[in-house]
């Protein structure tokens, strides 16, 4: 055996010894571990748990958010996002653009006509936003968490009447069946302006979207701005909102087999992109949730700090003997950390597994009517699902190894820098 | 051949604010295989002179050799090697840990020293029997008696066959029998194997059975004697 090995072979040994001392030293006040491992376990399962159903509740507002408003990558005239009126329109997905949008990794598309209109019943008027939509395709989507709470849903492109949300039927002082007046601009800026009758009102989740936005059907909307075979935007969904990066590379690279013409008047933004508040709800939320951790800790680091003290101070003599025997301090160091380490391990271990089981119990989401109104203002839905995330996983690990570790380093200095004789001679 | 060489050691401690002369210009030899016997009040300076050669504590002038090591130049690490390789150490009670059985206690010096786990266990267990433990190896401290723990700490003490062995008031906590067992067992081990003991104490008992007896007073050796030998227990 060389010198080196035999030095690792040494240091192997002392890893070994040091690991032993630590496991058993850790046991020797039973309650007092115990106690500190539920107070870590409770911990991490608050930050993880917690975490999954903050995540939850905003995914579930996002989600909504990006459905009914700008779909997960959106294609538009390159100057839609500075003036999105109806002169920056782009013309319906046709030719390559068409094929490449029915190719694997789009899950759905829709083209949609959306413009700002003033509305007017026989009572008042409002400032609205006007969607046209295909019905038959965009249901689902637009109506998301939504309901047709009197009249149809609209049936057609054609479709000649409007749907309208409760809250704005409610400020104009209209009803189902009433007749109202749309007035918008076309391209040449002239007002046009149409009657229609409220052939439906939905209750919606986001108490903006009732307020804010009136459906009707696109080729109606487009034969009021004489636009068509034009739309304003085209949403394109991929299968998670979270991760469009292929989805954004696909469209882009669908732009680019367009024609030069058509490649040079459009372009695609993700939908953190095109609605910047919805994009920041995402950074926040992953602060927030750093912060959330790092806090609850803060509140375990100093539990964990006074078991490593005491335990240190019990001690003290044992450590003098070790290092009266020849143990070197930095060894000492090293068993210290090693017991707060085991301690961690254990607590994490054992948080990790409560809080994955407690997402378990309530994946079929949470019933939160009591309280519908609050989340309701929120634009979230009244069933809360937790929503698990890797990443907060893998950060609240982090955070309490890592701080924890930086917590246990003075008691383990000071174990370590002992005089062994004053140590030694220390009353019990 | 010189086990431990000190020249001109002193040593004052502060105890509030009043100086408190540990070791006072104190000059010893001690060759290989003695059995020494420091004697002397409390704060005579036979333990501070003990901790100083074991390296344990640094004197504020003189000088020490181990064998063939300068002990007072030392850093904390080298100290802490010497003490680990050359020296074993008996102190008067809480000698071992107690989160660990009496072989496992053994073999810690060991362990650190980095022996291999079959050798460490084929010496533990013989020093065992040597030490008359055989059958304990798998209690903790708490599970042994005074005398019984007395004798895991010079089993250990002496497992690495060190040259040295310092023991501070090793039978303070004992009944005269496991005294004497203890002193039995420190002269039968120095018999064996040519072990140099040193042995700090003010039991009369362990004193007459040193060949060589150290008196120390206020810090200074006042006598250093060599006494006929009470061989009754060999």
């Amino acid at each position: 055996m060389n010198q080196n090995s035999q030095h690792d072979a040494k240091r192997e040994l002392h890893k070994k010894t040091l690991v032993i001392l630590a496991w058993r030293n850790l046991w020797r006040n039973h309650r007092r571990t115990a106690i500190m491992l539920a107070a870590i376990s409770v911990g991490v399962w608050a930050m993880i748990f917690m975490s999954a159903l903050m995540r939850g509740m905003v995914d579930d507002m996002l989600g909504r958010g990006i459905d009914q408003l700008p779909g997960h990558v959106q294609i538009h005239n390159r100057l839609y996002l500075d003036d999105p009126s109806v002169v920056n329109s782009m013309p319906e997905p046709q030719g390559q653009l068409l094929k490449s949008l029915d190719q694997e990794g789009i899950s759905k598309w829709f083209s949609r006509v959306k413009v700002p209109a003033v509305i007017s019943s026989e009572q008042d008027s409002r400032g609205v936003i006007l969607v046209g939509i295909n019905p038959s395709a965009e249901r689902e989507t637009i109506l998301s968490g939504a309901k047709i709470s009197q009249g149809r849903f609209l049936e057609s492109g054609d479709d000649r009447g409007v749907i309208l949300g409760e809250k704005l039927v409610n400020r104009l002082e209209t009803r189902l069946g009433k007749r109202i007046v749309i007035t918008s601009q076309d391209p040449d800026n002239n007002l046009v302006e149409m009657g229609a009758r409220v052939v439906g009102i939905y209750k919606a989740e986001l108490p903006s979207q009732e307020e804010m936005f009136l459906y009707m059907g696109k080729a109606t909307l487009q034969e009021l701005l004489a636009i068509q075979g034009r739309v304003s935007e085209v949403a394109v969904f991929g299968d998670d909102y979270r991760d469009v990066t292929d989805l954004s590379a696909q469209v882009a690279a669908a732009i680019d087999a367009t024609d030069a013409f058509t490649k040079q008047k459009i372009v695609h933004k993700t939908w953190f992109e095109v609605n910047r508040y919805l994009g920041s709800i995402v950074n926040v939320m992953d602060g927030f949730v750093l912060v959330w951790i790092i806090v609850i800790f803060i509140a375990l680091s100093f539990g964990l700090a006074n078991t490593l003290v005491m335990a240190v101070f019990e001690r003290i003599r044992e450590i003098g003997l070790m290092l009266a025997l020849g143990m070197r301090p930095s060894y000492v160091t090293w068993q210290i950390l090693i017991e707060s380490i085991l301690l961690l391990i254990f607590g994490l271990a054992i948080g990790n597994l409560f809080a994955l089981l407690s997402v378990y119990a309530v994946a079929d989401g949470i019933d939160l009517s009591a309280v519908a109104k609050g989340f309701e203002m929120a634009g979230m839905g009244t069933t809360l699902y937790p929503l698990l995330l890797a990443k907060d996983m893998l950060s609240a690990n982090v955070v309490v190894i890592v701080l924890g570790i930086a917590t246990s380093l003075l008691p383990a200095w000071r174990a370590a820098h002992y005089d062994p004789i004053q140590a030694l001679s220390r009353a019990t | 051949m010189t086990a431990i060489s000190c020249k001109n050691l002193s040593k004052t401690f502060l105890q509030g604010e009043q100086k408190v002369i540990g070791l006072d210009n104190v000059s010893i030899d001690i060759q290989s295989g003695e059995v020494v016997c420091l004697s002397g009040p409390s704060g005579s300076g036979k333990t501070t002179l003990l901790n100083a050669m074991g390296g344990l504590d640094t004197p504020d002038c003189g000088e020490i050799m181990v064998g063939n090591l300068r002990v007072d130049h030392m850093d904390k690490a080298q100290r802490a090697d010497m003490r680990l390789n050359k020296i074993g150490f008996v102190f008067q009670a809480y000698n071992l840990i107690p989160v660990l059985t009496a072989q496992e206690n053994i073999e810690f010096v060991m362990q650190l020293r980095g022996v291999p786990a079959d050798l460490r266990h084929k010496r533990s267990s013989a020093i065992l029997e040597e030490v008359g433990l055989q059958g304990l190896e798998n209690r903790r401290p708490a599970q042994l008696s005074g005398g019984q723990q007395q004798r895991v700490a010079v089993a250990r003490a002496i497992v690495s066959e060190p040259t040295l062995v310092l023991a501070d008031e090793p039978t303070a906590n004992l009944d005269s029998n496991n005294a004497v067992q203890l002193i039995k067992l420190f002269l039968e081990l120095n018999q064996k194997l040519g072990i140099t003991f040193v042995i700090a104490t003010h039991d009369v008992r362990v004193m007459s059975y040193c060949r060589r007896m150290i008196s120390m007073v206020d810090g200074k050796i006042v006598n250093d004697v060599l006494q006929p030998l009470n061989d009754s227990l060999i």
